[in-house]
Formats: C-alpha cells, structure tokens, sequence
C-alpha cells in the first residue's frame, strides 16, 4: 500500500521566510553587496565557478550569496541554473601559452625563460591573522616593474626538446572530445572525459586523492613542473560570420606536473605527465587534478591499479559534489514508509529470536 | 547585397577586432557613443539578445588534443538597420543591452558614415584601455618576480 501524505506547506513557506531573514542576518549592518563578493571573496566565486563548471563571476558571487557562504549550495545553484539555458556552440580550444600570467612558478626550473613569478599568493605569508583586515585600512597600490615582457615558455616544452618528456597528450585521430553533460557516463572512460570530470569534481575530494598518491596509495613521484595562473581568451567560431569571435577573456589555472618515467623495449625512458586545468584561481585544486590525472594513467602505462586514486571508475563516480551530495543528503528527506516495513521487520525477527530462546531453557 | 566588411577577406582583421573590442566594451561605454550619435538610425532585431551557453575546450597537456573545460555564459544578439546592413555582437556574460548596443553599433561600424567616428570614440579607446590594463598587470606579476642570487659558502 503507498500512502500520500500531504500537508507542511505552511511549515515549509515559514522555513524559507525564516532562511531569508537569516540569510539577511543583523539589519544594523548593511547587505553584502553582488560586487563585493565578486571582488573581496574571489576565490569562493572561482570555486564555485570551477566546480559548477560554468563561468559566469557574477552570477557565481550571487550563488554564493543566496546559499549563505555554503559553497556546495551555491555550486548546485550555478548548475541549476545553466540547464535553463541553451547552447550556443563550443569555443576554440584556449591556448595557455598565449596566457597573460599573473603567477607562474616552476619546481623543477630555478632559472627558466619567464623566470619564477610569484604574483598574488598565500605563499610565504606567515598565516597569522591579520588585526589590519578588522577595520578598512588602506592598501597600497602594487608595485610595478616595466621589464616585463620576457616570454613565458613553457617547461614542457624544454624538456620536450630533449625528448625527455612525453608528448602534450594525443587521443586516436578520429577521436572527438565527448562531453560529460550530454553523453551517459561510460568505463573505461577516455582521458578527456575524464578531465572533463575532474575540472568540475570537488576541491576536498581531488586534494586528499592526491594526497593519497603522495602517501603511497599509487605512488607517481610528481614533480611541479609548471603552475600558471592568468587571462585566455575565448574565442567562438561564429558561422553566421565565417570566422571565430573572440568573446573575452576568462581567468584558469593550469598545473604541468611531471612524473617519474616509463620506458619500454621500443621506446627509451621519458617523463610521464599529469594535468590539471581549473577556471578561476585554484591552484590547489589545479595541482591535485594532476596528480589525479596522472594515477588515472596507471594502466596506460601498464601498471596495476591498486589504490583508490587509480581506480578510474571510484573516482570518476564520487568526485562530482553536486551528485555527491543529493545523494547523501536525501537521507533526511522522508523514509516513513520504508522505516515502518523495517521497524516491522526488526520486530518479527526478535518475536522469533525470543521464541527459539523460550524453547532452548524449555529444553534444558 | 550591401558589401560589408565581411565579404571582404581582407576586411576580416578588421571586423575580428572591432568584434573583439565590442566585446570589451562595458554597457555605460556603448550608452554613452550611441547616445553621443547625432543621427540615430533605425534597426530592427534579427535575433536576441540572448543569453546562453558557449562550452570552453582546453587542451590535454596544454597542447595536445582538446577536452572540455567547462561552460560560459555567453550574450549575443543580432540587428538589421533601415540601410540593411546587419550587425552581430557575441560577449561574455548575461548584459543583454550591452549585446543589443554592440550589434548596433557593429552595423554602423560597417558603414562609412559611422566609421570613423565609432573607431576614434570607442573601438581605439577600448582598445588603449585594454593595453593599458594588461600592461599594468603584466608589470605588476613582473614585480614579483624572484631575482635569484648564489651566496658563496666554505673555504677557497
């Protein structure tokens, strides 16, 4: 028998009356306005633009802002809100080497062409709080230096001419890219797919997979080989036209980790590679995309899979937030139904347990 | 058929970059040349504006074969004016009077009477803002950039 059970309208319009004012918080202080959020808690929007996978600043900084500062809440907005819109085509790839850097660095390079830019970052800060940021004290404009138009190649590249690194990463030729959004999930998934996934997959999830690797659990011996962070542009082929729009310029993170080397009887030994690439300023996320990426390569280069961050099917399939947490968090919503054919069951099974016990002492 | 730019090949650096810098170009600064305009011609929408969604492609390893990064949220629209000539605008973002303003005045970039006056009112400083922005930012990384020095250690 299925039972409807209706009623909690009220409770509920009063819940979402009760979340708006509670969102508002102490009418004393002013609303927290679209543009501060975009600009003073940038990286929150990058998140949530990153693994929403949809890049858009200010609507990202209004997620943030309607789900109270909860990341999650405000990603799942962002992705339900892009299924309300059409599409219009599919970019030009972004070319990173054409990137206006605002940070590069490079861990295997001390002096390299570009040289190490540091550019905004937490690095070398001292993680003390700063009593400065309790008021609005002035900050001082940034310092300029004009030699600044050294080009910023990339580290692969002096490796590649070599020959000691393996190539950027080719599929079969006749392969297209697939597209996670329109095409059902499939095992073995090929590796732009899974980038694909792992570009939207959750912060938290991908760090402490690589974390993972680094402790042991599919061990790949990684190297930062490159990290930069800057403005590409993106360019539309617009058929209307007969050429490629440029549309404007979005912030990514790219991170080139090389790894330790494969060789076999055909080929001399070369470095492997891993991959990341965020939108936003992320690096963190950045670098442990790829090492993922790389402990995802485990049989390409035909080693066992024997630990989590290999196994391509358990990480594909958890990584993704969103999903994660619809599923976790439907536990709360109604089981009445399910819990009394449970609840009814437990009884019966202890009836019966009690009953055997009667019979035993009878016995003896 | 009213030549445009596009039909032009050799024209097409040109509409490339007009495009691009339209595309730049904030909703105020396009209010602001179209208000500017002494004749307002006459347009009719072909399509939009509208917002939707372009998927970013980046490429495995930087270089190699494409993947898709994720989406954009991209405004386009397209106008036709009295003259006939058509004009397109396709920008980041959800600013849907931007990319009507944009398609505009696209159409009049195209016609020699509007020309000159849209380049030097708004395409050229578009574009000086844009460089000078980058250049900025450009020497701001430069800023901290680490000069390496070798301290000498030990004996002889």
């Amino acid at each position: 028998m299925y039972v409807a059970v209706k009623g909690g309208e009220t409770a509920i319009a009063n819940a979402h009356q009760l979340l708006a004012d509670r969102r508002r918080g102490n009418r004393d202080l002013p609303a927290i306005t679209i543009e501060q959020i975009a600009e003073q808690l940038a990286l929150s929007v990058d998140r949530v633009m990153a693994e929403a996978s949809l890049y858009d600043r200010s609507l990202a900084a209004l997620a943030v802002k309607q789900s109270r500062g909860d990341l999650i809440e405000a990603i799942f907005l962002l992705r339900a809100y892009r299924t309300t819109l059409p599409r219009f085509g599919t970019s030009e790839p972004i070319n990173t080497a054409r990137m206006q850097i605002e940070r590069r660095v490079s861990a295997t390079y001390k002096d390299l062409p570009g040289g190490q830019l540091l550019g905004p970052t937490f690095d070398y800060t001292h993680r003390l709080l700063d009593p400065d940021l309790l008021h609005d004290t002035p900050v001082e404009a940034p310092v300029g230096r004009s030699d600044a138009d050294e080009p910023v190649m990339r580290v692969s590249e002096i490796l590649a001419g070599e020959g000691l690194i393996e190539a950027d990463g080719e599929l079969p030729s006749e392969h297209i890219a697939g597209d996670l959004t329109r095409e059902p999930m499939e095992f073995p998934m090929p590796r732009d797919l899974r980038l694909q996934a792992l570009a939207r997959g959750d912060e938290g999830f991908l760090l402490a997979l690589g974390y993972s690797t680094q402790r042991g659990y599919g061990r790949t011996h990684p190297f930062v080989g490159e990290i930069r962070i800057g403005l590409v542009e993106v360019e539309l082929d617009v058929p209307e036209l007969g050429f490629a729009v440029s549309l404007g310029e979005i912030r990514v993170t790219e991170c080139q980790m090389v790894n330790q080397f494969k060789g076999s009887a055909k080929a001399p030994p070369q470095f492997t590679r891993g991959y990341g690439l965020v939108f936003g300023q992320s690096e963190r996320k950045a670098m442990s995309m790829s090492l993922v990426d790389r402990a995802l390569r485990t049989q390409e280069f035909g080693e066992d899979v024997v630990a989590p961050a290999q196994d391509e099917e358990f990480v594909i399939s958890h990584c993704d937030n969103v999903q994660a947490t619809g599923f976790v968090e439907h536990l709360k919503l109604p089981h009445y139904v399910d819990f009394q054919a449970e609840l009814d069951l437990v009884r019966r099974m202890r009836a019966k347990h009690a009953q055997s016990q009667h019979h035993q002492e009878a016995a003896e | 058929m009213i030549e445009t730019a596009e039909t032009h090949p050799s024209g097409q650096l040109d509409a490339k970059r007009a495009l691009a810098l339209l595309a730049r170009a904030d909703h105020q600064t396009l209010k602001q040349v179209w208000d500017g305009l002494s004749a307002k011609p006459h347009f009719r929408k072909i399509r939009g504006p509208e917002v939707g969604l372009v998927m970013v492609k980046g490429r495995i390893g930087g270089g190699g074969d494409p993947f898709n990064l994720g989406e954009a949220t991209v405004c386009r629209a397209s106008i036709e004016t009295d003259a006939g000539v058509v004009g397109h605008s396709y920008r980041l973002g959800t600013d849907k009077a931007a990319a009507e303003l944009g398609a505009v005045l696209h159409a009049l970039w195209q016609s020699d009477e509007y020309r000159q006056h849209i380049e030097s009112t708004l395409l050229s400083p578009i574009e000086q803002r844009a460089e000078a922005e980058a250049r900025t930012r450009s020497q701001q990384t430069a800023a901290t950039k680490v000069d390496f020095f070798t301290m000498v250690r030990g004996e002889d």
